[in-house]
């Protein structure tokens, strides 16, 4: 097994573009699990852990965004400024696994597995992040709903380095919630970001499809219901969390029961509703 | 005259743990540590197949790999092919039929951990697939043919006692179920073994409960002579009874001698979890018949234990179920029918609260049944009917040990409650934790209550003796014992006891190894009572011959001599010598056998005196609920345990916290998943341990009412804390909701769907 370092984005993409199959590890959260249980052998990697662009995040208050780089971890996420201004994506990244595990992993790295589980994903979507990808060939950007396009698939080509996230500063209310068996440390069996951007209610969940899912007739029925978006009513929200969780589409795995997703994800969404920021 | 000197480490303080830094630092070598010159490692190939029969195995392609250095199946099994702690049923390697996923069928032994993956991958092993019996009641009877040629049944028991034609006048009734856990010690399996040049013995460092148990069977397997299987306790991380089976002692064992090499073999965690006997799942049914003041008059049960595909300790993990179906209660009548079954799932054994667990979580839930039918309330039903010293038990024994029951439940009760939830909780503070998924509003609060006995030491007939050596040599003492240390503190306590006993600093522990008598195992509540009665013995032996010295020297009857601090004082005069003094250029060495007092098998009807003691413990759970989404907080465990007398506070504070927070595992998360016969859950992302979140506040009283049987006065105090801390958390989490939950763990879809 072949170990590539590259010290730069530029570097990551030629050694990509030569060595097509290479698997790229960063915070190794997902990778390492994935060969210590045999389930992976790779024959070369690419570590994009001592990329400093990769590491950084600005904000852009003309534009109101903030981008992250994909390699920042969630350690720096979860608490700080970036909490300030995403609440609901360092709410999320407080969910991830223990704090040596925060200390390692990476938005890239949900982005680049894209399990349906993914616990920042659900605030991507919900934010309509913009994805960076970086080639030979060049950059371009991917809204957040056509880079993931499957239970762990995305659209990322096998040349390409994800190097940052853009999210929308939206100065409005937004919040995220995580069901699992235990009170931290635990993959998600349902998980669900509620935000209110330029007015209007968004709803992304988790773990209750083959990938994220929008809940776009709920939010619909909470865009046209509630008089005041920051205010809504109990019936409203229950409303709300009844068509949310009749749009979500889970399973029956070990983990949980497809009834239990499905009545959960609904909870999570009335809730959500209605929490403050 | 002499102020009284306030000696360190000695019986009754919070002596530290000798290993303790070391284990802080990570300086502590567990077995999977070890390392020996031209080492080569060692690894198990397993059925993929719950139930199936082997039509061929070819390890050609395995031999052919460079680096890999042995391969053996069944065939090369020089000994019995099978083992066991009870019956030899469990193959060394499958021969004929796999009869669980994850059944042993070859091993390797190889240059290197990678090398060793290959050649498993190499060996082509063909199987033909049968059906599975994955559901225990059908191995009751003939609705499945005998999936091993002892049958589907390996034990049933029955109790009849009392007058069983009494009906009360309030009857309740309830079927329970208690899910696969499984012990989820740290360290995972491991042993190093190293062949004797001449072939014709090996020494094997391994992780166990139980060494000359291990040696025994190893023994027959490899078809050496006991002594020539030198075992010696490498260091352990942990146990819980799923090191008490044998898993991979004769696969190395067999590797180095086929070698003439060291192999080290060493599971990973998911491995580990197919590597080791789990808690029995269980269905319980139960039927309390009361006065209507709520007096127990008899109790008809039903116990189900599934075994797994293999016999392991199955037999007397029914038997303590069964003969616990009282709980710590007044029962005057009783018919219990109890079965432990062979099925294609894995293998059941031994596992903190054995049997007990199981039959605690139905006898408590229908203490609270029983509690509503009457119109009183959790405490007040356990006090009518708490259980005394001279009681008869269903099987007939009388408790004869110290049996505070009531005190117990009293104690527990006067710990304050926590506070209420404050309007602004933190998340972390609530159920659902960092995923914040609830607010203050959504969450309910539940009290509920658990109260267990637990016989202490083995049980029929057993005579699981225990043996230790003191050497005291110019004031210090070496203590030597094959007790096995699983981090459960008997490297710290021994040595109190000798320098409680002999007024010596100096006191410490020799090898841990076969090369003296059996200490039994590490389980059953034990080994304070069991080796630390030898210790105590020994000590005292060694006591004996200094006095008998020092007298001889000095012209005193040694009768007069006590140890007072670190000096023999003549009690009848005024000669004082320092121990250390008196045993300079001395050696004195004694060996002693602890034994507890005999017990009886029981008869058909199961009578008998089959226990040798018993230990009580009283929970009380406060839990918060959010009943929407079912996800729960267990927020205060109160408890009062009763512990005869408390040798080490701190050694036992750790017990209780820790079996707390087993027992909390079990209440709402800890369940391995086995469908048709295939675990679903075998890692640690899946298979779910409480964290430091999870973790409650623990309030403990240790109840001293010394035990007279107890060599040191002190009740072995290991079990106790898991088993009714279970139920009283699942009673809390009912009281919260209103609604009856018959299952542990519980579920997030038990308390909200």
């Amino acid at each position: 097994m072949s170990v590539l370092i590259p010290h730069s984005i530029t570097d990551a993409s030629e050694m990509l573009a030569q060595n097509p199959t290479a698997t790229i590890l960063n915070g190794g959260t997902d990778l390492m699990v994935e060969v210590n249980f045999n389930h992976r052998r790779p024959e070369s990697v690419v570590l994009l852990r001592n990329i400093p662009e990769l590491r950084e995040w600005s904000s852009d208050s003309s534009k109101g965004t903030i981008t992250i780089g994909a390699g920042l971890p969630y350690a720096h996420i979860e608490k700080g400024e970036i909490a300030t201004l995403v609440p609901a994506l360092a709410q999320a990244a407080r969910t991830v696994g223990s704090p040596q595990i925060r200390a390692a992993g990476t938005i890239g790295g949900n982005l680049g597995t894209c399990s349906p589980a993914g616990d920042t994903l659900p605030v991507l979507s919900a934010l309509e992040a913009l994805v960076h990808l970086q080639s030979v060939d060049g950059s371009r950007t991917v809204p957040i709903a056509e880079f993931m396009v499957g239970p762990k698939r995305n659209s990322r080509q096998a040349n390409e380095v994800i190097t940052a996230v853009t999210l929308p500063i939206t100065g409005q209310r937004q919040g995220y919630s995580k069901v699992g068996v235990r009170n931290a440390m635990v993959i998600s069996v349902a998980s669900a970001c509620f935000a209110v951007v330029k007015g209007e209610p968004r709803f992304a969940m988790g773990s209750v499809g083959p990938t994220i899912l929008r809940a776009n007739e709920a939010e619909s029925y909470l865009a046209s219901h509630a008089a005041d978006i920051n205010n809504v009513t109990d019936e409203v929200a229950k409303e709300f969390g009844r068509i949310a969780a009749s749009e979500s589409r889970p399973i029956d795995d070990h983990r949980s029961t497809a009834a239990y997703r499905q009545h959960a994800i609904g909870v999570l969404a009335t809730r959500l509703a209605q929490r403050g920021i | 005259m002499s102020a009284v000197k306030t000696r360190r480490d000695v019986l009754g303080t919070s002596s530290l743990r000798p290993d303790g830094n070391a284990k802080v630092k990570g300086d502590f070598a567990f077995t999977s540590d070890l390392h020996a010159e031209n080492m080569l490692w060692g690894a198990t190939l397993r059925s993929p197949h719950p139930h199936a029969r082997i039509i061929s195995i070819d390890t050609s392609a395995a031999w052919k790999i460079g680096g890999v250095e042995c391969v053996i199946t069944s065939e090369d099994v020089p000994g019995q092919l099978t083992y066991g702690l009870i019956s030899s049923d469990q193959p060394v390697f499958a021969r004929d039929v796999v009869r669980y996923m994850g059944e042993p069928v070859a091993a390797v032994a190889a240059d290197h951990p990678e090398t060793c993956r290959r050649a498993l991958a190499a060996i082509k092993v063909e199987y033909e697939v049968l059906p599975v019996l994955s559901n225990a009641e059908d191995a009751i009877g003939d609705a499945f043919i005998p999936i091993h040629p002892d049958g589907n049944l390996i034990r049933q028991q029955r109790i009849v006692h009392g007058d069983t034609s009494v009906e009360g006048d309030v009857i309740v009734e309830g079927h329970y179920v208690i899910g696969m856990q499984d012990q989820a010690f740290l360290g995972t399996e491991s042993a190093m073994a190293l062949p004797d040049p001449d072939g014709q013995g090996v020494q094997v460092f391994v992780a166990t409960q139980w060494l000359h148990e291990d040696q025994k069977q190893m023994a027959a397997c490899l078809n050496l002579p006991a002594e020539k299987i030198r075992l010696v306790l490498g260091g352990v991380g942990g146990a819980f009874g799923a090191r008490e089976d044998i898993s991979l002692q004769v696969h190395t064992a067999l590797l180095a001698l086929r070698t003439s090499r060291p192999v080290k073999m060493q599971y990973g965690r998911e491995e580990s979890f197919f590597g080791h006997v789990h808690r029995h799942p269980a269905t319980v049914w139960m039927r309390h018949h009361a006065t209507k003041e709520g007096k127990i008059v008899k109790i008809e049960a039903r116990f189900v234990f599934d075994g797994g595909a293999y016999a392991s300790t199955s037999a007397a993990v029914l038997i303590n179920g069964v003969t616990h179906t009282q709980g710590p209660y007044k029962c005057p009548a009783a018919v219990v029918d109890g079965y432990a079954v062979r099925t294609n799932n894995p293998p059941c054994g031994a596992m903190r609260g054995f049997g007990v667990v199981q039959a605690c979580f139905a006898h408590e839930g229908q203490m609270d049944k029983l509690a509503a039918a009457v119109g009183t309330d959790p405490v007040s039903i356990r006090l009518l009917n708490a259980m005394e010293t001279g009681d008869t038990l269903i099987t007939g024994q009388p408790v004869e040990s110290v049996a505070p029951v009531a005190r117990l439940i009293r104690e527990t009760n006067e710990i304050p409650l926590p506070a209420e939830l404050p309007s602004d909780a933190n998340e972390l503070d609530l159920p659902g934790g960092s995923g914040i998924t609830a607010e203050r509003q959504h969450i309910k609060r539940g009290i509920g209550w658990g109260v267990s006995i637990k016989n202490i030491m083995y049980s029929e007939g057993f005579d699981d003796y225990s043996t230790a050596k003191c050497t005291l040599s110019d004031g210090k003492v070496t203590l030597k014992f094959a007790t096995s240390e699983v981090g459960q503190g008997f490297v710290t306590l021994a040595p109190q006891i000798a320098r409680s006993v002999l007024g010596v600093t100096d006191a410490v522990c020799d090898t841990i190894d076969t090369q003296i008598g059996s200490a039994g195992s590490t389980s059953a509540s034990r080994q304070t009572w069991m080796s630390g009665g030898a210790v105590d013995g020994a000590c005292r032996l060694v006591r004996e011959r200094l006095f008998e010295h020092v007298g001889a020297k000095n012209n005193i009857d040694p009768i007069r001599f006590a140890i007072e601090d670190d000096e023999i004082v003549d009690t009848a005069g005024t000669f004082r010598m320092s121990v250390i003094e008196a045993s300079q250029g001395l050696t004195i060495s004694e060996t002693f056998e602890h034994h507890h007092r005999k017990t009886e098998e029981l008869d058909d009807n199961g009578q008998g005196n089959c226990h040798v003691a018993f230990a009580f413990v009283a929970h009380r759970a406060v839990v918060d609920v959010d009943p929407e989404l079912g996800l729960v907080k267990v927020v205060q465990v109160a408890t009062a345990q009763d512990v005869g007398q408390v040798l080490n506070p701190l050694s036992l504070l750790g017990q209780i916290e820790g079996g707390i927070a087993q027992g909390l595992g079990l209440a709402v998360m800890e369940e391995i998943i086995v469908q048709d016969g295939r675990v679903r859950n075998p890692s640690f992302t899946d298979y779910l341990l409480p964290t430091a979140l999870d973790a409650p506040v623990v309030v403990a009283r240790m109840i001293e009412e010394y035990e007279p049987q107890a060599p040191l006065g002190a009740k072995g105090v290991g079990e106790p804390p898991c088993i009714s801390v279970t139920p009283a958390i699942v009673a809390a989490i009912r009281d919260a909701i209103g609604k009856d939950i018959p299952r542990c763990p519980v579920r997030p879809q038990d308390i909200c769907l």
